[in-house]
């Protein structure tokens, strides 16, 4: 049987050499096929004597078996290597870009209303809104401003008629709410306010965040705590500096004009605060009682505060924006910056 | 205001740096814009005293001058200047000096003549705008003494913005009361003598009106020499305050309004005739004002007149007939209280604004007209000479409102301040400020303020002036308490965040464009509106108030194509302002802009432009947040700046909701645009659901699709055909999805094929074959019996 363990050896030398599933497949069918060298022998068995048919019978076997795992063992080693080739034609490059619609994104101006809107909204206070036509009541007389008054002087309006006008603040919308009656109140008023003058610095159209507190027990004190946090949450700065100054609003008494230490050289001094160390962002102060009178709240039994904020002011400090009009340019460069 | 720090420190030794007292007034309320030097930087100048002048040899215009510097030794100059003469005092710039901007003098040669120095102008010395000769120093100044401190140079203004309610900080002693207050130090007050009259003529006053006027002095000065010069201290004090000279009699009246507060008015008496009437004007009455306009009086202005006529605007300002100049020798002084109601407003109305109006329309105080009257005829005898008759001071019968009490609540204050200050200091800061305090009663004081506190009335005013001066910074900060509550929220209107964040998702920007818009453009897209007109605007591109927000929306697609950004996204939220018969409306509106590329350039898909439908699946995204997308109706309807064929108005329960479409290929042209431009705007009140959302059951069994084609009229709209179907299908169709639309060859003329795929499913049971074929045989038979569908062979 030196035959035998000759076909063997050669056998696994060629399924070892093999190189495709389809030579392989001849392979296997070359030594186990119906005709295979391996099925010949076992078929010759039977002209041999019982004795040896039997121990010759047990080497052919094995021979067969080892074949079988032999074919078995590079079949699998093909297939891996078949689908490894198959999946390397397929790969991408994953560098190039994705497609579709790209996304949109929120006017920085949006964008700052909104982050007050949230942060004031934890300490209670709800979003409400104002017409922008107004009358020249709400817009001055019962905000303590009547005709005449200097102060008139620094709202450059813009009037429709002797009695209607755009509001040139959002304050109109606190006499609206207070007006409605119910108490107490915790308010602020985003929306577009209007003012005839247009320069560098200035846009006849503007934005202001106006917020209003009235209930028993309001102070002064108050109006420090809650614009001190939300000024300080705005800015993501936990130790900024604000301090309040003494100021004229004819709806307020006292009034204040709000600083914060300057957000870009932290009180350093350069361009932005005009070397003070200082940036003027807010005018705020305790409800004066003309106003509570005209809404016909009782100013003994209750107090309440006011403040009001520039958003485009916010947003260019808070985003570095260093040009009033590019608000206003809705230059899609500008716009694709902020989202 | 501007304030000389120097005159300042005449009347309140401050002890304080310019900025530290800046500092100091700016968190008392008197906001410090600026501090500047009132002189540029120059040195090496000293007094000159000019001994010879002689002629050039060489040169017209140039003098060589013999100057005296206290050298002990005479300077060669050679000057150019016409006023020098012999004996004059004037700055020289020696050998050495630096001018302002860096300017070196030298020892030069002129014209062969050697020169050691330079005689100055105000004008080289960085002091006056123009000069035409030297500036005259006075004869007393020692000659070699440094002009800078003969002058006093090394003095800063003191810029400060006042609010309107500080009018009694409208002069130098005004700033200086408020600084004594702020640093405790005493005030240096004036001492105003009355200047004794050398004659006794006075000139009638008659004050008719009494409310407005209350009181009127007047003084006749007899011979004065309008020659004179005003003394450069004079001078430069005015200057410093941001007042030009305008010779003797008018600085001493400016003079004394910046010193004491108080307008006063110079009229030459040659000009006066019968006697002074303060009175209202009457209709008709005309003035020639000093500036030289003539304006026509109302009955609302307050008018200084005589028997001829109006002579000036009361409180603002002198008429052109009866003001002092050059050749005035007589002089009728007035200083008078005028009332802020008599004031306010009527400057503006003439297009006006004086020092004097804006002094008298915020408040002066009417005890200053006799002391302005003194220092001013003190001032003037001592410039300009002459006699002084006596003060006519008039009073109006029921006499100057007297400042009412006003009740003071310690606990008030600690009230509204939610802070403890000591009763003690409280009652000083009062006193301090020129208030008078009654406090028997400890709960509820008597606070009577100065006279020149207009702006002191009630309880609240009095408190903050308290805060003021002690400190807002030294006042507590605290949160106010918060009694939490929940409100409730209605979720089926959409919210504006979502919209917004809906589009933003969908590839659109967002804009924020100006409410007023281009008149013409406002026409050209809604030509059936007549939009609310500002009165004044700032231009007139800027002149009508929106009706729709597709104006701003295509200027600033304008603006990004002329920028090279061809691909076009753009929303804005806000308010449209539309007249109606019922009132303008403010109507909250969505509208969108889309040109160019529905995609943004990249590989692997051919570009493609937008069209109509790409924006109305945008439209039918946002419809969807309230749930409407099947419940809006478009109805293709003819808008004026819209394509007529590619437009519809949006109807939600028959009501009108909005717009959408192409531009009007005609309005594209007039607006420069180079391609299709898609819009649609809607109201965002309309975005709201129905009905609050409710759970609809699933079915968990398979689902059956079958698809129609359909051969449908031409002119039949995709919406009525699958209307009739949801109308026609019984419930176990649960949806219907249009899939394609054929026109072409192999139809019958006028027809088009629409493709529609109908989802069959129960909500207890496996559909069978026969049982959905029944159902697809009612659909044909029905839209073949009521609309005359064929399928599609
Ligand atoms: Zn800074």
């Amino acid at each position: 049987m030196q035959d035998l363990n000759d076909v063997i050896a050669t056998a696994l030398d060629e399924i070892k050499a093999c190189q495709s599933l389809k030579a392989l497949d001849s392979l296997r069918v070359q030594y186990l096929g119906k005709k295979g060298i391996i099925t010949e022998q076992l078929k010759s068995l039977g002209q041999l004597p019982p004795e040896q048919r039997r121990s010759d019978g047990q080497r052919i076997n094995q021979a067969k078996q080892t074949l079988t795992e032999a074919l078995e063992q590079r079949h699998q080693r093909l297939a891996e290597q078949a689908h490894q080739q198959t999946l390397a034609a397929d790969t991408l490059d994953v560098t190039l870009p994705g497609r579709g619609q790209e996304s949109g994104g929120l006017h920085p101006l949006t964008l700052t209303i909104e982050r007050i809107e949230h942060l004031l909204a934890q300490a209670g206070f709800s979003v409400v809104e104002g017409p922008e036509v107004e009358d020249d009541y709400h817009n001055f007389e019962a905000l303590n401003i009547p005709a005449h008054h200097p102060a008139r002087a620094m709202h450059d309006t813009f009037y429709f008629d002797a009695s209607t006008l755009l509001r040139t603040h959002t304050s109109p919308v606190q006499v609206r709410v207070m007006e409605s009656g119910q108490l107490p109140i915790r308010v602020i008023a985003p929306g577009r306010v209007y003012r005839c003058d247009s320069d560098m610095t200035h846009s006849p159209m503007f934005h202001q965040v106006e917020g209003l507190l009235v209930d028993e027990g309001i102070t002064f004190a108050h109006l420090r705590g809650v614009l001190d946090q939300f000024l300080q949450a705005f800015f993501e700065q936990a130790d900024l500096q604000t301090r309040f100054r003494p100021s004229y609003f004819p709806f307020t008494e006292p009034s204040a004009e709000v600083d914060i230490q300057c957000v870009q050289c932290f009180g350093q001094g350069c361009r932005v605060c005009k070397h003070t160390g200082w940036l003027e962002v807010m005018g705020c102060g305790m409800v004066h009682p003309n106003v509570f009178a005209h809404v016909g709240i009782d100013a003994q039994r209750y107090s309440g505060f006011a403040f009001g904020l520039g958003v485009e002011r916010m947003a260019m400090l808070r985003y570095g924006v260093n040009d009033l009009r590019l608000f206003f340019d809705n230059d899609i460069r500008f716009l694709r910056q902020f989202a | 205001m501007k304030i000389s720090n120097e005159w300042l420190q005449s009347w309140v030794d401050h002890g304080l740096t310019p900025e530290a007292l800046g500092h100091r007034l700016t968190m008392a309320g008197l906001e410090l814009d600026a501090i500047t030097p009132v002189a540029a930087e120059f040195s090496g100048v000293v007094v000159g005293r000019v001994q010879r002048v002689q002629a050039h040899p060489d040169a017209d215009k140039l003098r060589v001058c013999e100057v005296d510097d206290g050298s002990g030794t005479l300077q060669q100059v050679v000057c150019g200047a016409p006023n020098v003469h012999e004996g004059m005092y004037a700055p020289l710039a020696r050998v050495g000096a630096v001018l302002p901007d860096n300017f070196q003098i030298k020892k030069a040669k002129l014209r062969g003549v050697e020169s050691f120095g330079m005689l100055c102008s105000a004008k080289e010395l960085g002091l006056a705008e123009s000069s035409d000769g030297l500036l005259g120093l006075p004869h007393d100044s020692p000659p070699g003494m440094d002009v800078r401190t003969l002058l006093g140079l090394d003095d800063v203004v003191l810029e400060i913005d006042l609010t309107p309610n500080r009018a009694d900080c409208l002069s130098i002693s005004g700033v200086a009361r408020e600084v004594a207050t702020l640093v405790e130090r005493p005030l240096i007050p004036l001492a105003i003598t009355p200047v004794p009259p050398t004659i006794t003529e006075t000139f009638p006053i008659t004050l008719e009106a009494p409310q407005d006027c209350p009181r009127y002095a007047g003084r006749v000065i007899r011979g004065v020499n309008p020659q004179a010069p005003t003394p450069l201290w004079m001078r430069e004090r005015l200057r410093r305050c941001g007042i030009r000279s305008l010779g003797p009699l008018v600085d001493v009246t400016n003079y004394v309004m910046l010193e004491l507060g108080q307008p006063m008015h110079a009229f030459d008496l040659a000009h006066l005739h019968e006697g002074i009437v303060v009175r209202r004007a009457r209709v008709g009455e005309r003035l020639q004002l000093l500036a030289g306009q003539e304006i026509e009086l109302s009955e609302a202005d307050l008018l200084i007149a005589d028997g001829r006529g109006p002579l000036a605007l009361a409180g603002i300002m002198g008429g052109d007939m009866s003001g002092v100049d050059e050749t005035t020798r007589d002089v009728f002084l007035e200083s008078a209280h005028f009332s802020p109601q008599a004031i306010a407003g009527r400057a503006r109305s003439h297009g006006l604004h004086t020092d004097a109006s804006h002094r008298f329309e915020r408040g002066v105080d009417p005890q200053l007209p006799v002391q302005a009257l003194e220092r001013a005829t003190a001032l003037l005898l001592e410039i300009v000479g002459g006699q002084a008759g006596p003060v006519h001071d008039v009073i109006a019968p029921q006499g100057i409102a007297q400042p009412a009490a006003i009740a003071l609540r310690p606990a008030r204050v600690e009230q509204l301040l939610g802070a403890q200050i000591p009763s003690a200091q409280m009652q000083r800061l009062l006193q301090a400020l020129g208030c008078r305090l009654e406090s028997a009663q400890t709960a509820t004081w008597q606070v009577w303020p100065p006279s020149f506190r207009f702006d002191l009335a009630i309880e609240e005013d009095l408190i903050e002036e308290v805060a003021r001066v002690y400190g807002y910074d030294q006042l507590p900060r605290q949160m106010p308490p918060l009694q939490a509550s929940i409100r409730a929220q209605d979720e089926r209107q959409v919210s504006i965040h979502a919209i917004r964040r809906s589009l933003s998702a969908r590839g659109y920007r967002e804009a924020i464009t100006y409410s007023f818009v281009d008149p013409a453009i406002e026409a050209l897209l809604a030509p059936e509106q007549s939009p609310l007109s500002l009165v004044n605007p700032i231009s007139s591109e800027m002149a009508a108030m929106r009706t729709t927000l597709w104006p701003g929306l295509i200027k600033a697609a304008q603006y990004n194509l002329n920028r090279q950004q061809e691909r076009i996204r753009l929303f804005e939220t806000g308010l449209s302002f539309v007249p109606t018969p019922q009132g303008l409306q403010q109507q909250a509106q969505l509208a969108v802009l889309v040109c160019g590329p529905v995609l943004p350039e990249q590989w692997g898909s051919a570009a493609r432009p937008v069209d109509f439908f790409d924006l109305k699946g945008d439209l039918q995204a946002v419809l969807a947040l309230a749930g409407l997308e099947q419940r809006v109706v478009y109805q293709a309807q003819t808008h004026p700046a819209l394509h007529p064929g590619q437009s519809a108005r949006l109807l939600l329960d028959e009501q009108p909701i909005g717009c959408l479409g192409a531009l009007h290929p005609q309005v594209q042209a007039q607006l420069d645009l180079p391609g299709a431009v898609y819009v649609f705007e809607i109201a965002l009140d309309r975005l709201r659901r129905s009905t609050q959302v409710r759970y609809q059951e699933q079915s968990r069994f398979p689902l059956i699709r079958r698809d129609l084609a359909l051969l449908v009229d031409q002119t039949l709209s995709a919406d009525t055909v699958i209307n009739a179907v949801r109308t026609f299908a019984p419930k176990e169709v649960k949806d219907i999805v249009l899939f394609d639309v054929y026109t072409g060859k192999g139809l019958p003329d006028a027809c088009k094929s629409l493709a529609l795929g109908l989802i069959l499913q129960d909500l207890s049971r496996t559909l069978t074959d026969t049982e959905v074929d029944a159902i697809m045989a009612q659909i044909t038979q029905q839209l073949a019996q009521h609309l005359g569908i064929r399928l599609r062979g």
